[in-house]
């Protein structure tokens, strides 16, 4: 790997408790959470009838985007491209007009998505062609299902030339795309990398979840309390929907055009625990989670000791006792000295294959800020964790010392990816 | 209904999928969609929908290959009216 370094020069966020960074800021210093009752679950008849879903889409999209382009994207597409262009302005960058023919040959994206389009192909693709109407499934619903729509949209409406993909690790998708957006830029492939993840907002994603009983089922009547990631009434996680993407760019680029930096992405790693040691395709491989954060920290040359803040992957599963277990070993910081460790799910639930992504925004908000975000519902903190209680928030704390945050984010499949975020220093 | 009419909705349907707006302004039944309109191709299987959905027709694919011009259309779906 080359030894260029990698800063983040914008972001954009379509969050379900704000849209835009500047609203997204401020729910997160006041603790707002984005969970509301879906009704779309409760006609279903699902268990879990709490999401998280972003609010006033379609007033901005129809205020970003021409009339063809909203004709062709469906909801993770809104979001992906909503967020990829206030990420792109935020970077100093004009959004080019559709009839400019220039391409940007050093620019690429990897914007990935752990479900894809299944709200078309749950409301289009398959009552179609059951019904005989092939025909009518139209000439975008090809594009909303393909794995790489969310990239490919993108590129088209920021003229993206290098390297463009869709990745997919479940829950770890959002941190692995600024992981391998990093990377390329890294080894000199390319100059500047729009990255991030998406999900959609659809029943048909949230359907399995909840047959799988991993969603929370017992907060339905106070949907704001439903997302409880290290609590001891936590009882599963809350579905999410929304994007958040990065522009990440060579140090000498940003500098040479005089970019405002916002972090600099010190160092990542992504791996797999291959389904041994207690992991399986729903649970994770301790020694493999360990393994991802230690060769993070190695790889942006952090010591454990100089870890700030951990922005945890932690659900509101039975996984979170195991995950701060596994991240006290990785840094060998026990009870008492764990950093300060934060969900950015109690706040927003689990968006999926944006999660990761939504949660570096919210990461770097508050490298910026200094403050880190109250991790909400866990008054009652997980007999498990209770060693490790003084490390959580319970309310907005102002930090002006934050200068390391590690975000990691761990998928079905058990794969792994975490990220070292750093304040920028010349 | 006259053919005034049709065109009218046929423009209509058209221009969120319009590149040259110039060239809708001064539009003909003789304006050609793909050439002179620059529509993408692709999209013209979601403008016939529209049509089957405005006018309560149903259009079919070898049809759909004769469409060039504003005025095939019309003359496409005054036949079906």
């Amino acid at each position: 790997m080359g030894d260029r370094r990698v800063v983040v020069t914008g972001m954009g966020i379509i969050a379900p408790n704000g849209n835009g960074k500047a609203e997204f800021d401020l729910a997160l210093r006041k603790g707002k959470s984005g969970l509301r009752t879906e009704p779309s679950m409760v006609e279903a008849g699902l268990a879990c009838q709490v999401a998280s879903v972003p609010q006033g889409v379609e007033e901005l999209a129809r205020a970003t985007f021409d009339e063809e382009l909203l004709l062709a994207m469906n909801s993770s597409h809104r979001y992906a491209a909503l967020a990829a262009v206030e990420a792109w302005q935020d970077a100093g960058l004009a959004v080019p007009d559709a009839a400019d023919d220039t391409v940007q040959w050093d620019t690429g994206a990897v914007i990935g998505t752990g479900v894809g389009g299944i709200d078309t192909m749950g409301e289009r693709v398959v009552p179609m062609v059951n019904a005989g109407k092939t025909r009518r499934i139209g000439s975008t619903g090809v594009e909303q299902v393909m794995a790489s729509g969310p990239s490919a949209r993108v590129s088209g409406i920021l003229a993206l030339g290098n390297h463009v993909t869709t990745n997919s690790t479940a829950c770890a998708t959002g941190v692995e795309a600024i992981v391998e957006g990093a990377d390329r830029i890294r080894r000199g492939l390319a100059t500047r990398m729009v990255c991030g993840g998406v999900e959609g907002a659809s029943v048909y994603i949230w359907a399995g979840f909840d047959a799988m009983r991993v969603l929370s089922r017992k907060f339905n009547e106070e949907p704001e309390k439903a997302s409880r990631p290290m609590s001891a009434s936590a009882g599963g996680f809350i579905p999410a929907a929304g994007a958040g993407i990065l522009v990440l760019e060579s140090l000498e680029s940003a500098l040479e055009r005089g970019a405002t930096i916002r972090a600099e992405i010190a160092g990542g790693a992504t791996n797999c625990g291959g389904h041994r040691m207690g992991g399986s395709m729903t649970a994770p491989n301790p020694e493999g989670v360990r393994r991802c954060i230690r060769a993070a920290l190695l790889d942006g040359d952090v010591r454990p000791e100089e870890v700030d803040l951990i922005s945890g992957h932690l659900t509101a599963t039975g996984a979170d006792p195991k995950e701060v277990a596994s991240w006290s070993a990785a840094l060998e910081r026990g009870p008492g000295s764990l950093p300060t460790i934060t969900s950015t799910k109690s706040l927003i639930g689990h968006g999926l294959g944006a999660a990761g992504a939504m949660e570096t925004v919210a990461a770097i908000l508050m490298l910026q800020g200094g403050f880190v975000h109250a991790s909400i519902n866990c008054e009652d903190v997980h007999p498990e964790i209770e060693p490790y209680a003084d490390s959580i928030p319970h309310e907005l704390q102002t930090r002006q010392d934050l200068r390391t945050i590690v975000k990691a984010g761990f998928g079905f499949g058990d794969v792994n990816a975490a990220l070292v975020v750093r304040r920028f220093e010349a | 209904m006259e053919a005034s009419e049709i065109q009218e909705q046929v423009v209509k349907i058209l221009t969120p999928y319009v590149k040259d707006q110039q060239a809708l302004a001064k539009v003909s039944l003789e304006t050609n969609i793909l050439e002179d309109l620059k529509v993408n191709s692709a999209r013209l299987v979601d403008v016939v929908l529209a049509f089957e959905d405005a006018f309560d027709i149903e259009i079919a694919d070898d049809d759909v290959d004769e469409v060039n011009t504003v005025g095939d259309c019309v003359r496409l779906i005054s036949e079906k009216v």
